[in-house]
């Protein structure tokens, strides 16, 4: 297939150095072609432009620092699959296991994503504007200075922050069920607590502290910026928000007997 | 003991030791199964009278266009439906008894009939086949499913006969002497067993593919399983059957040349091709890898007749004997040198084939022809389908 | 007695020669179970046979040969269905309330069908081959390729290149195991015995030890449900990388290596925190069904730039061979399945004895099931889970496979003896523990030498076998299965593994 087409203004193709920008018209080109168009993009720019996205997987996969995707259309699954660093903005909805084992970097989505988003990722952001599907943030981890972060606009299915090993996720919607299921680290922050009956077993539910305001404060105010004019802002008055963590980072240490 | 009650080939596996010969006119002048006959005849205690035969190209000039079947019945019933089968799908522009003359050691030959036959056009056109393909299921069909009726041979303008016996005899039987040929193989037999069976017996041929071969590989299930995932049945449990059968996959199917078919059969060893240059290692390391299963190991040595002329191989450790020589266009090949000399008492450049190099002779017109093509080889998958329409193929129309 | 008491009964009793009995104490210092004890007023030591788990370090290390180890002679109860260790598995689990947890791969009776698949060797009507003086190819690439090369004959080129391939100077691999379940030492000592024999180690889930990534070119980078150490620079360090569906000894369930065995350096490896429960989900969350193999093959691919290919292992289960097809057509480049009775750090005893099935079975049901549907040649096959020998070799390259991975029999190479105890973490070999006294009884350069040296035994024996039969490189033993006769198998079981009975 040929769908991918690469066009580049006339400054930046007469520039020796590395040019600032350049633009991939994806249509219906399949993802490998529509990946190697983009990789070649990237190679001559560090901001790329993609029209026309149509389910193309892996765009911006494990994209590295210093470069940066900006996405029309709606893309495929994994999106910013292994992302290193990388910063990939989609004007539009993202598909399925966004920023899937993403390892640094930040991803915005100016719409809703589906399934699985953020899963296993340990670094970077994930800036959703509007709802989750199920199972977000499955099996987020951290490491050292490593903390990956969720901030979802909207509401979530439910599974959110399944198997949670680490990082922050934050929900200024409501959840679905079986919030945290499994969860053995990090915390979630929800505006709209749980009732009692749907905390799910060896979660803590209590309202934020002041050690959470600095953290819960920058990633309210990143989102703010991000969607400002397209979604009321979340920040300020944190008073009504609550976090969930993990009563032991050993959950199912007495499941066994030997 | 009957001997009905011994299994066929195809119901056990029979091993086999043998002699092979071969004749050829690279210029494509025709000669008789005089020489043939006589040379497999020398190599006599190399078979058991178990069986016996020969294949000739060039054998049916008048009907070079169609495909000549010959076909081995064991009863009315078999030879019924298989003319009923054959009926429907090709039209027969003749058939007639192959002439057989009565020989005091031959017992109970088959009834043995030939057809000139094309492909039925619409039904041709319907299978989405090409006509090789479509040849090739229906020979499958008739030899597995028409019990009694075995297809000795189905190629176009060359003919197979074959049968229990020693292959002297059965040149005798089948006046092989009446036959002009440009390329004759021979083959005498010597299973381990065998009820004698007549479509056990060798060359095996496909299409145009006949093989003579002699030895008992070590791969055979490895090829056999190989070739049965794309549609060849393995009815014979016989090596030369499985070997017939790479070939037509990696020379008629895969576009490779027969030379390359039989390097890949008879590969280089990995010490070898750790010893190339890395270009060509590579070329050889990726024919290894995608062809690990069509590597034939073990002991063998082989003739594969086809419409482009012989090629002779040797297994690659070269556990068999075969030898070849010259004289003019003329070139023989035997297990042994003598099969050689009674035929060609002056004949030049006598030596034997290396272990694991092909050893291939054209005729001259096809080898002018080759020159001309493209190196690369292009599968029959990725060639249009080109069918003739019409009730006989266009060359025949024009006659 | 009220609900804790301890109703089990020891399984062995430790027996010590007093007469042979120097009193070293060595037992003392090899037991990180606690069996040998010094007496604080006096020299005597004494025995604890109930913290005994038949690891046999004392046994071996006696320099007197003064211990043995026994079963506990308690009389049974004459009953066929109320055997000792029924009645010790209620009782565990009664007292604690607890999923019984077990390690390596079952001990549980099943037929082993590698030993009713007898091999042929050539006798007259073709020559056997003496591979001591004759040439006898035992190389094996591993990868997808197109059934159809397209080449250049007279150039001598490939006109389209091969996708990546795997070179195996041996057809055997070292089976995953994490960092985490086994020490950095026993990872180390399969590195270098595989970049020693030309073939391939694999890191397993928990991610590439930087002390490891100089052997990298000889590692498979595991994909597993948890993600533990993956990134981009994982996955392209590795030579190819797996992905873990399932595992033979416990299909279907993830894995749990519990906190206290996550040090800093596993940690690290892992990329999670230190003491934290390290869980892989008992799916990829990412793969709900075939088509999304395709898609985490191809994120892979897309993160590797396809230079490296892609192996995805199953556990043996029931539908085994339609499994394998689908994967095949999902872009797997090697296809792995882990047979019921492989080996695991630890697995719940139920699933472990009671899940999965021989993998002798369903390789030969895959490997058919390939060649019926036309693709077998278009994709690679190992097998893995209870190899013992070169013999189980040559009959899993007979029935299909390209190739085999060991994993417990490379550890009992390396010592272990096959206890069942890895869950412990208490490994007396140094092998299933992360306790630093007892890694660094693991020397990696001296256990990396008695796993080449088993390689290099089992090597010399598959060429003899194949020499035997008559055949000179692996290529003509895959799938090769007139080589095998079956001896004890009934119709059903010689209709799936596709061999004849002998005799016929």
């Amino acid at each position: 297939m040929t769908d991918a087409t690469v066009t580049l203004s006339a400054e930046e193709t007469a520039a020796e150095a590395p040019t600032p920008a350049a633009e991939v018209t994806l249509g219906l080109a399949h993802f490998k072609e529509a990946n190697e168009q983009v990789r070649a993009a990237l190679a001559r720019a560090d901001a790329v432009t993609i029209r026309e996205a149509n389910a193309q997987r892996y765009l911006g996969c494990a994209l590295p620092a210093g470069k940066s995707l900006d996405i029309f259309g709606t893309p495929g699954n994994d999106l910013g699959c292994y992302l290193d660093g990388g910063r990939i903005e989609v004007f539009g909805n993202g598909q399925d296991q966004v920023g899937n084992t993403m390892n640094n970097g930040a991803i915005t989505i100016h719409g809703r994503v589906g399934d699985a988003a953020g899963y296993a990722m340990r670094g970077g952001t994930i800036l959703v504007r509007d709802d989750c599907g199920w199972r977000a943030g499955i099996h987020m981890k951290e490491y050292e200075a490593k903390r990956p972060a969720i901030v979802i606009g909207g509401d979530a299915g439910a599974f959110l922050g399944e198997y949670m090993a680490g990082g922050i996720i934050v929900l200024a919607g409501t959840p679905g069920d079986y919030l945290g299921t499994g969860m053995h680290g990090g915390v979630i922050y929800l505006r709209h607590p749980l009732s009692t009956d749907r905390i799910m077993d060896g979660l803590i539910q209590e309202p934020v502290g002041e050690e959470d305001v600095p953290t819960l404060t920058a990633l309210l105010d990143a989102y703010d910026e991000a969607f400002a004019g397209e979604s009321p802002p979340l920040g300020g008055d944190l008073s009504s928000w609550h976090r969930l963590r993990p009563a032991s980072a050993r959950p199912y240490g007495g499941l066994y007997a030997h | 003991m009957t001997r009905r009650n011994i299994p066929r080939e195809g119901e056990v596996r029979i091993p086999s030791g043998c002699a092979i010969a071969g004749i050829m006119d690279r210029s494509g002048a025709r000669h008789d199964g005089g020489d043939i006959l006589r040379s497999i005849a020398l190599m006599h205690d190399r078979s058991n009278g178990l069986g016996g035969g020969f294949a000739a190209y060039g054998i049916y000039p008048d009907y070079a266009d169609l495909y000549a079947f010959h076909i081995m019945y064991e009863s009315r019933e078999a030879r019924a439906a298989a003319e009923a089968y054959l009926e429907h799908f090709y039209l027969c522009e003749k058939q007639e008894r192959i002439p057989t003359e009565d020989h005091p050691s031959i017992k109970n030959p088959p009834d043995i009939w030939r057809y000139f036959m094309a492909p039925h056009p619409m039904r041709l056109a319907a299978s989405g086949l090409d006509e090789a393909e479509y040849t090739m299921q229906h020979v499958f069909h008739i030899n597995g499913k028409i019990e009694g009726a075995f297809v000795a041979s189905s190629g176009k303008d060359m003919g197979v006969f074959k049968g229990v016996g020693y292959p002297e005899d059965i040149g005798a039987f089948y006046r092989i002497g009446d036959y002009r040929a440009w390329a004759w193989t021979a083959h005498g037999r010597f299973p381990t067993n065998t009820p004698g069976w007549w479509g056990g017996a060798h060359p095996f041929t496909l299409l145009n593919w006949s093989v003579v071969h002699n030895g008992e590989i070590s791969s055979y299930d490895a090829n056999r399983r190989y070739v049965e995932q794309f549609g060849y049945d393995c009815e014979l449990q016989t090596d030369t059957e499985v070997i017939t059968y790479l070939f037509d996959l990696l020379a008629r199917r895969h576009g490779l040349s027969q030379q390359m078919a039989a390097h890949i059969m008879a590969a280089p060893s990995w010490r070898e091709i750790d010893a190339m240059e890395p270009d060509r290692a590579a070329f050889e390391t990726a024919l290894r890898t995608v062809y690990a299963s069509a590597l034939v190991n073990g002991p063998f040595s082989i003739i594969v007749g086809s419409e482009e002329g012989l090629l002779a191989l040797n297994d690659r450790l070269k556990l068999r004997a075969l030898m070849v020589a010259e004289k003019g266009p003329m070139v023989y090949l035997a297990s042994e040198q003598a099969a050689i000399q009674v035929v060609c008492p002056d004949a030049e450049n006598v030596r034997s084939i290396e272990g694991g190099m092909p050893f291939v002779v054209q005729r001259d017109d096809v080898a002018a022809a080759k020159a001309g093509e493209a190196a690369e080889n292009r599968a029959v998958r990725d060639w249009p389908l080109e069918h003739e329409v019409g009730v006989l193929p266009r060359k025949r129309r024009e006659v | 007695m009220d609900a804790t008491t301890n109703c089990v009964l020891p399984r062995y009793r430790v027996v010590r020669d007093e007469a042979a009995c120097t009193g070293c104490a060595q037992c003392v210092r090899s037991c990180a179970n606690g069996v040998h004890r010094l007496r604080k007023d006096s020299d005597r030591i004494v025995i604890n046979s109930r913290a005994c788990v038949n690891c046999q370090r004392c046994v071996v290390f006696c320099p007197e040969l003064a211990l043995t180890i026994q079963p506990w002679p308690q009389v049974g109860t004459g009953s066929s269905t109320w055997t000792a260790e029924a009645m010790a598995d209620i009782a565990k689990q009664a007292q604690t309330g607890g999923v019984l947890l077990s390690s390596m791969g079952t001990p549980a009776p099943y037929p082993i069908y590698w030993d009713h698949l007898l091999l042929n060797a050539s006798q007259v009507t073709n020559p056997s081959i003496d591979p001591l003086r004759e040439p006898m190819e035992t190389r094996v690439f591993l990868g997808s390729r197109p059934e159809i090369l397209k080449v250049n004959e007279r150039a001598g080129q490939v006109v389209e290149p091969l996708p990546p391939q795997l070179k195996l100077d041996v057809p055997i691999m070292f089976s995953a195991m994490s960092f985490g379940s086994i020490s950095l030492n026993a990872q180390k000592a399969l590195a270098l015995a595989a970049a020693e024999l030309g073939t391939f180690f694999n890191v397993g889930e928990g991610g590439m030890h930087r002390d490891l990534e100089p052997f990298a070119d000889h590692a498979f980078a595991q994909v597993a449900s948890g993600r533990f150490g993956v990134d981009a620079h994982y996955l392209n360090t590795a030579a190819a990388i797996e992905i873990k569906i399932g595992q033979g000894a416990k299909p279907g369930i993830g894995g749990h290596l519990p906190g206290e065995k996550i040090n800093s350096e596993v940690s690290r490896t892992r990329m999670i925190p230190e003491g934290s429960d390290a869980i892989s989900p008992a799916p990829h969350h990412d793969i709900y069904s075939i088509e999304d193999l395709r898609q985490l093959i191809f994120s892979i691919k897309e993160a590797t730039g396809y230079r490296k290919p892609v192996a995805v292992k199953i556990a043996a289960v029931h539908n085994a061979a339609a499994i394998a097809s689908g994967m095949a057509r999902t872009g797997a480049d090697i296809i792995v399945v882990d047979g019921f009775r492989g080996g695991t750090g630890a697995a719940p005893k139920r699933i472990r004895d009671a899940v999965g099935i021989p993998v002798e079975l369903a390789l030969a049901a895959i490997d058919q099931r390939l060649r019926d549907e036309g693709i077998r040649s278009t994709v690679s096959l190992v097998a893995s889970g209870s190899i013992r020998n070169s013999a189980d070799v040559v009959r899993a390259i007979a029935l299909g496979a390209d190739a085999c991975s060991i994993g417990s029999a490379a550890l009992i190479a390396m010592g272990c003896h096959q206890c069942r105890d890895c869950s412990s973490g208490r490994c007396n070999w140094g092998i299933a523990t992360q306790r630093a006294a007892l890694t660094e009884r693991l020397h990696p350069e001296a256990a990396a030498e008695r796993v080449v040296n088993l390689v290099r035994a089992w090597t010399a024996e598959i060429q003899e076998m194949m020499g035997g039969m008559g055949i000179n490189a692996v290529d003509s033993l895959r799938g090769n299965r007139l080589m095998l006769r079956g001896v004890g198998l009934n119709e059903k079981e010689l209709d799936i593994l596709g061999v004849k009975y002998a005799g016929e």
